[in-house]
C-alpha cells in the first residue's frame, strides 16, 4: 500500500520517493539542479531545534531546506498493512 | 599562455585544488560559497605555462544566479583550452550532473574526483577508469589537501589541451539527474561504515533541539574564553616590551627638538605600540580558533540551527554564514554576502553587517569589561565572567542583526524570504598546522598591518590636535568640549565621541586614541598596564554607566571605511551605502540614550 506525503511532513529518519516538485519556478530549477527529481529517494536526517528547517539527504549530500520549500515537493512512500488497533466500546 | 578553467559544485574542495597547483592561498573553508570571486594564478607544467582560472562553485550552469552566469560564460566562450570539473568523491552522483552539462557546454573537459581519501575514510570507493569511459572524457582522482593525484592531473590536462574534443548534444534538465543516477549505480560502491554513523551521530548532537543551542553557546563561549583569558598575559608581556623600546627611543631622540619627539613618540609610536600590543594577541587566538571551526565544517550546522530566528525576519538563512564572516571581519561579511541570490535578502544582509562586532573592536570591549564589570581581578572566576559578557556582547550584536533585519523587511526592503537550499557539508578534520598558519599569515598579521598603517598618522594627527593650540585651547579641546553636551546626552562625553570620530578608518584606534585625548588634557599618567587606564578613565569622571555606553556605541555605530567602501563596491549606491551608516549609528545612539536617561532617572548614575 501506499501512502502519500509532503517533504515537510515526513518524519526524521525516514524515507521516501519524490512524486513531484513544485516548490515555485526558482526553486524547482534549484532543486533540479541539487538532482531532486521525480523517483528521488530522499531520507530526512535532521530537524532543527525550531523544527524548521530539516536537513534532508539528497543524492549522498545532506541538504537543509525550509518548511515552506520543502510543503512543495510531494512523495510517496510503501506503508506496511497494519492491523487496525481495536477501538474500545 | 595555455589557459585552464576550474568549475565544480560549491565546496567540493575547488580552491584547495587551485591553491596545490598554483601555491597560491586562496581562503578555503568547509562551507559552500567560500569562493565569490574568480580567482587566477599559474602553474608550469612540462615547460608551458598555464593559467587556472578558479570560477565561483554552482549547482548548475543554467545561469539563474550571477554565480552561475560567470561559470557558463567562461565555458562557453571558448577561452579556456580545457575546463576541469572538480567532484566531491563523497557525492558523486551530484557532482555528475553538472558534469554532464558542462560536457553539453565543450567537449575540452577532466573530471577530477577530488577528496578521494576522505572518501575512502567514509567507506566510498569510485572506479575511476569505469567513469572515464562512460563519460568518455579523461578522469583523475585526487586529494588535494594532501596533495596526491595533482601530478596526473597536470599531465591529463597536458594532453586535454592538445586535444580536439566536441561537445556533447544539449539534454533535458531530467535525462541528466537520471544519467548521473546510472552513472554512480555503476562506478561508485559505498558501505555504510562506522564513520558515516558517526558524522550523523555528532550532526545530531549539534543541531538537536535539546543539545543543538546549548553546545552552540558553549563552543562559541569555549573561543570567547580562550580569546580573553589567552590574551592577557601576551598582552602584558608585549606592552613591556614596547615600553622598554619605548624608553630606548627617548634616548635617542633626546637632543630632538621637543614638538618632534612629541610627534614621533607620544603620538606615533605609543598609538601603534598600544595597537600591536592590545590587538595582536586576541586576533592570534581568535583568528585560528574560529577558522577551525570553520574547516571542521561547523558554521553550516550554526547556519542550520539558527534559521528560524532569521526566517523569523524574514531573511535568508544563509546571512547567518555571512554574520559569522562578519565576526573576523565586517569588509569580509559584506564581500561574503554575494552568496545570498536574492537581492532583496542580499541588501538586507550588507546593511546589518556591521551590527555584530569585529575583532577590531574585541580589545576595546575587553578592556572595558576587565576593567568595570569584573572589577580589573584575574584569575579562572574573573576570566569566565569577563567571557560570558563578551559573549553577552556578541549576541546582543546577533540581536541587533536580527532585530534590523526584521525592521528593514517590514519597511524599505518589504518582502517575503525566498527560496534557498543549504548544503551542510561532511564534517572534516581540520588539518591544524595548515590552519595556524592560514589564519595568522593571511588574517592576522594582514588585519594587523592595516592597523599599524592607520595607527601611526592617526597617532600623528590626535598628536597634533592635542598640541596645536588655538586661542589657549589645544584644537583637541576645542572640538571635545564642542563634542561634550551632545555626547553626554549618550552617557558619553566629548573625548568618547570624538575618538570613534578619528577611529573611523580602523576600530583598533578608537582606545588608544580616547587615551591620548585623555592624557594631553588631564594629568601625565604614565600606562603600562590595565590598572593605570582605569585610573585614567575613572580619572576622567568615568563611571559603571559610561562604559556601558561607550561598549553599546562601540558594538553599534559607523562601519569603518574599509568596511563603507566595500558596501559601496558591493551595492554601487550612495543612498544604500548611507543606509549601512545610519542604521548601526542611530541603533547605537538610541541604545545609549535609553540606557543613560533610565539609569539617570533611576539615580543609578
Amino acid at each position: 500500500m501506499y501512502e502519500t506525503l509532503c517533504l515537510s511532513a515526513l518524519p526524521e529518519g525516514e524515507s521516501a520517493y519524490v512524486t513531484q516538485v513544485r516548490a515555485g519556478p526558482a526553486m524547482d530549477r534549484r532543486l533540479i539542479d541539487l538532482g531532486l527529481v521525480r523517483g528521488t529517494r530522499v531520507t530526512c536526517v535532521l530537524k532543527s531545534p525550531a523544527g524548521d528547517p530539516c536537513a534532508y539527504l539528497i543524492r549522498g549530500a545532506l541538504i537543509a531546506l525550509r518548511r515552506a520549500d520543502a510543503d512543495g515537493v510531494a512523495l510517496e512512500r510503501q506503508v506496511q498493512e497494519t492491523p487496525a488497533p481495536a477501538v474500545a466500546t | 599562455m595555455r589557459r585552464v578553467a576550474l568549475a565544480g559544485n560549491p565546496n567540493v574542495g575547488k580552491s584547495t585544488v587551485f591553491n596545490a597547483l598554483t601555491g597560491l592561498r586562496q581562503h578555503t573553508g568547509n562551507w559552500a560559497g567560500k569562493t565569490v570571486a574568480t580567482a587566477r594564478g599559474e602553474y608550469a607544467y612540462a615547460g608551458e605555462d598555464y593559467q587556472l582560472i578558479d570560477l565561483p562553485g554552482t549547482y548548475s550552469l543554467a545561469a539563474h544566479s550571477q554565480e552561475e552566469a560567470v561559470a557558463r560564460d567562461f565555458i562557453q566562450s571558448g577561452q579556456a583550452d580545457a575546463v576541469v570539473v572538480v567532484c566531491d568523491a563523497t557525492c558523486l552522483e551530484r557532482n555528475l550532473i553538472l558534469v554532464l552539462q558542462v560536457l553539453e557546454l565543450t567537449g575540452k573537459v577532466l573530471v577530477c574526483v577530488n577528496l578521494m581519501d576522505e572518501a575512502r575514510r567514509l567507506g566510498i570507493e569510485v572506479d575511476l577508469p569505469a567513469l572515464s569511459r562512460r563519460l568518455g572524457v579523461p578522469v583523475i582522482g585526487t586529494s588535494a589537501g594532501r596533495g596526491e593525484g595533482l601530478d596526473e592531473l597536470k599531465r591529463a590536462v597536458a594532453l586535454l589541451a592538445d586535444s580536439n574534443a566536441s561537445a556533447a548534444p544539449e539534454r533535458a534538465p531530467q535525462e541528466r539527474v537520471s544519467l548521473a543516477e546510472r552513472y554512480a549505480a555503476q562506478v561508485v560502491r559505498s558501505e555504510n561504515v562506522q564513520r558515516q554513523r558517526r558524522q550523523q551521530r555528532l550532526d545530531r548532537l549539534l543541531t538537536s533541539k535539546s543539545t543543538g543551542i546549548p553546545l552552540m553557546l558553549l563552543l562559541f563561549g569555549l573561543v570567547v574564553w580562550l580569546t580573553v583569558a589567552g590574551a592577557n598575559i601576551p598582552s602584558a608581556l608585549l606592552t613591556q616590551l614596547f615600553a622598554r623600546l619605548g624608553g630606548v627611543l627617548e634616548n635617542w631622540l633626546a637632543g630632538a627638538p621637543a614638538w618632534l619627539a612629541g610627534l614621533l613618540l607620544d603620538g606615533m609610536y605609543r598609538v601603534t605600540a598600544w595597537v600591536v600590543a592590545v590587538m595582536l594577541p586576541p586576533m592570534a587566538i581568535f583568528f585560528p580558533l574560529f577558522t577551525l571551526l570553520e574547516d571542521l565544517g561547523y558554521l553550516p550546522r550554526v547556519a542550520f540551527v539558527m534559521d528560524h530566528a532569521f526566517q523569523k525576519a524574514k531573511t535568508c538563512g544563509k546571512q547567518c554564514l555571512t554574520m559569522c564572516m562578519s565576526i573576523g571581519c565586517n569588509a569580509c561579511g559584506v564581500t561574503g554576502c554575494r552568496i545570498i541570490d536574492s537581492p532583496r535578502e542580499r541588501l538586507i544582509a550588507i546593511l546589518t553587517s556591521s551590527l555584530v562586532p569585529c575583532n577590531g573592536k574585541f580589545p576595546t570591549l575587553i578592556a572595558l569589561i576587565t576593567l568595570f564589570f569584573v572589577g580589573g581581578r584575574s584569575g579562572l572566576l574573573a576570566s569566565l565572567e569577563g567571557a560570558a559578557l563578551l559573549l553577552g556582547t556578541l549576541l546582543l550584536g546577533v540581536a541587533g542583526t536580527l532585530g534590523c533585519s526584521r525592521l528593514l523587511s517590514a519597511t524599505v526592503l518589504k518582502g517575503m524570504p525566498s527560496s534557498f537550499a543549504l548544503e551542510l557539508p561532511p564534517f572534516r578534520k581540520p588539518k591544524v598546522g595548515q590552519v595556524l598558519v592560514r589564519s595568522m599569515l593571511d588574517r592576522t598579521l594582514f588585519v594587523l598591518g592595516r592597523a599599524v598603517s592607520v595607527a601611526a598618522p592617526a597617532g600623528a594627527v590626535i598628536w597634533l590636535t592635542a598640541n596645536v593650540t588655538v586661542g589657549g585651547a589645544s584644537l583637541l579641546a576645542h572640538c571635545t568640549s564642542l563634542l561634550d553636551p551632545f555626547a553626554r546626552l549618550f552617557g558619553l562625553d566629548g573625548v568618547i565621541l570624538m575618538a570613534f570620530i578619528l577611529g573611523w578608518p580602523a576600530n583598533e584606534i578608537v582606545l588608544p586614541v580616547m587615551l591620548m585625548a585623555y592624557l594631553a588634557t588631564g594629568s601625565l599618567v604614565e600606562f603600562d598596564n590595565l590598572a593605570a587606564l582605569g585610573q585614567l578613565l575613572t580619572g576622567h569622571g568615568w563611571t559603571w554607566l559610561t562604559a556601558c555606553c561607550t561598549m553599546l556605541f562601540s558594538l553599534f555605530h559607523w562601519p569603518c571605511s574599509t568596511t563603507c567602501l566595500t558596501i559601496y563596491k558591493e551595492t554601487g549606491s550612495v543612498k544604500w551605502t548611507a543606509l549601512a551608516v545610519l542604521l548601526p549609528t542611530l541603533l547605537g545612539l538610541g541604545l545609549c540614550l535609553v540606557l543613560a536617561t533610565a539609569a539617570r532617572l533611576l539615580g543609578l548614575a
